[in-house]
């Protein structure tokens, strides 16, 4: 990752502002709600609506709240959200397929089709389901997109590590007694790192959407607590009624970061190929 | 393979349901003391006493003969409350498809074979466009479309002949539809300029064939079954999402009926719906197979397209 990044000028124009876009965003997510001018979650009815003026950059939102606080306290939840549905789904994804690059035969066959059926299901259906089951709330939510994600992770992973597998290097190491746990971990893996990290940054950007929409549809981040897809929701009347800055900022907070995540996977992806 | 999908997804409907917290009686009572004898009734009724596979078994079997149980917030028959709002999201999602394979495939096309200034700017804005999330592109297009011009009305109510469901079902499916426009148009426009980089192309045009058929027989043929994988792949994304923009427009649908059964936890109506979205998404696998088989004699029907 870190040599993919550093790696100046072979980024582009495009790379290095989504770069930029990244680091914001993720300096947001970890001193967001220090940075924060006002009290994000104090609603003051009177200033409702309240547009932009000299301290508060981007107006009050429907219950009078620094739009601006509110969306730097928000992106703590918007990002780690997703970074939790991308870490466990490719932690799952990589036993699934390390598991059943090894085994082959009938224990792959199990692995597939099992994966297979999760393909029906959606990743917000699932996570509908689960906060059905468990109650409205991120965590929930979390884990069932991890688990939805689950078979393309596995998937992608399957294909390298059954290339890594047949691999010379991984014969001399069995030949010389080395346990599989320790070559997978310490061999395969780190020769994997490159589609790895690219499907994890591809990965990122379909979490936070989804997430982002859950929270959006009730069922995910509850308020008054900040996230980006809890702003648009409560803020959409304003789009109605002449206040749309609200809803938009938090809108153009996810859609950039998307944007960002999505240009940095395809280069990672494009060297993780060539 | 579609019936065993189907019957290992019903039981993971099931079971998860199942799993939730808080008895089914006190589901169906609403939470009221009921004398003894009318538990014996529910009991009897619901089969509460049967193990889980039996349970199951009666879910099932009801589901199969139309009867997804009743709803315990509204009291009616589930069925007939998918039945009522089904059709709302069946027009949203078939809209929708509808632009993203004219417009996501004609844009896909037109950029591919004409390299230049169209090209480059097609790729600028589908990249943005893809990655537009669903709820955003709806109150963007609500603000613009339906509050500053006034061209679409802001609610999609539907129910007044056809015209009007077009005028009122069009911001939505726009909406619904244009991240994933944008990602099959990349697709299409990836796989017609590798099929056109190909020699027997190459060949077709230096034996002078004339260059609308080299399009249409060399380049678009084969370059199908790529784009009818992604165009596949993203309709059936949109039955779930359906949820999302049905919310944003407050469409009377099922997917925004499945959120608030989830917030009601009324758990017959999130089953049945479950249900319904689930066999949706698998049958429309099953048609992108069937086209494969059509498009391509070397595909046979039950094998994986590669």
């Amino acid at each position: 990752m870190s040599r993919g990044l550093m790696n100046k000028g072979k980024l582009g124009v495009a790379g290095n502002a989504s770069a930029v876009v990244l680091g914001v965003a993720v300096l947001a997510a970890v001193a967001g709600p220090r940075l924060a001018p006002d009290n994000p979650t104090l609603p003051n009815l009177q200033i409702a609506w309240v547009g932009p003026m000299a301290g508060h950059l981007l107006g009050f939102d429907f219950e009078g709240r620094d739009v601006l606080s509110r969306l730097l306290a928000g992106a703590q939840s918007s990002m780690l959200g997703p970074l939790v549905v991308v870490a466990l789904a490719m932690a799952g994804g990589a036993v699934f397929a390390l598991t059943a690059a090894w085994r082959r035969g009938a224990t792959d066959a199990v692995i597939s089709s099992g994966l297979d059926v999760l393909f029906a299901f959606p990743g917000i259906l699932l996570a509908v389901l689960a906060t059905t089951v468990f109650g409205a709330g991120l965590t929930a939510a979390a884990v069932a997109l991890a688990i939805a994600y689950l078979p393309y992770v596995a998937r992608v992973l399957r294909s390298g590590a059954l290339r890594e597998r047949n691999q010379p290097y991984v014969q001399a190491l069995e030949v010389q007694g080395v346990s599989v746990t320790r070559i997978c971990l310490r061999h395969v893996l780190p020769n994997m790192s490159r589609i790895f990290v690219a499907q994890a940054t591809v990965l990122f950007g379909y979490a936070m959407v989804d997430l982002a929409a859950i929270s959006f549809l009730g069922l995910g981040v509850q308020p008054p607590a900040a996230n980006w897809g809890v702003m648009i929701s409560e803020n959409e009347p304003g789009i109605l009624q002449g206040y749309p800055l609200p809803a938009l900022a938090a809108g153009v907070c996810v859609v950039a970061v998307v944007i960002a995540v999505n240009v940095l996977g395809e280069r990672l992806l494009d060297k993780a190929v060539r | 393979m579609l019936a065993g999908s189907l019957l290992v997804a019903s039981f993971v409907i099931f079971g998860a349901l199942y799993l939730a917290p808080g008895s089914a009686l006190a589901a169906l009572s609403g939470g009221r003391a009921l004398p003894a004898a009318s538990i014996a009734i529910l009991d009897q009724r619901y089969h509460l006493n049967a193990p889980f596979l039996a349970q199951y078994w009666y879910w099932l079997d009801n589901a199969v003969h139309g009867n997804l149980g009743i709803s315990i917030t509204l009291r009616e028959n589930v069925s007939t409350l998918i039945g009522n709002r089904i059709w709302t999201t069946a027009g949203l999602v078939l809209y929708a498809s509808l632009i993203i394979c004219v417009l996501g495939i004609g844009l896909g096309v037109l950029a591919g074979l004409r390299p230049g200034w169209l090209d480059t700017s097609a790729l600028v804005t589908t990249a943005v466009t893809a990655a537009i999330p669903s709820f955003v592109a709806s109150i963007v297009l609500l603000l613009v479309f339906a509050v500053k011009l006034g061209w679409f009305p802001a609610l999609a109510t539907g129910g007044g002949g056809f015209r009007t469901d077009v005028k009122t079902f069009t911001l939505p499916a726009v909406a619904l539809a244009l991240s994933s426009l944008a990602i099959v148009a990349r697709v299409t426009r990836a796989a017609i300029r590798e099929e056109a980089d190909k020699e027997h192309v190459q060949t077709a045009i230096s034996r002078g064939i004339p260059p609308r058929q080299v399009i249409s027989r060399h380049i678009l043929r084969n370059a199908a079954i790529p784009i009818t994988t992604v165009s596949a792949i993203t309709v059936a994304s949109l039955i779930a999402v359906s949820a999302v923009v049905e919310t944003a427009f407050s469409m009377n649908g099922i997917g925004a009926y499945l959120v608030q059964a989830a917030q009601s936890k009324d758990l017959a109506v999130v089953q049945g719906i479950s249900l319904v979205l689930v066999t949706a998404f698998v049958v429309v696998n099953l048609l992108a197979d069937v086209l494969y088989a059509v498009l391509d004699p070397r595909v046979k029907l039950g094998t994986k397209a590669s």
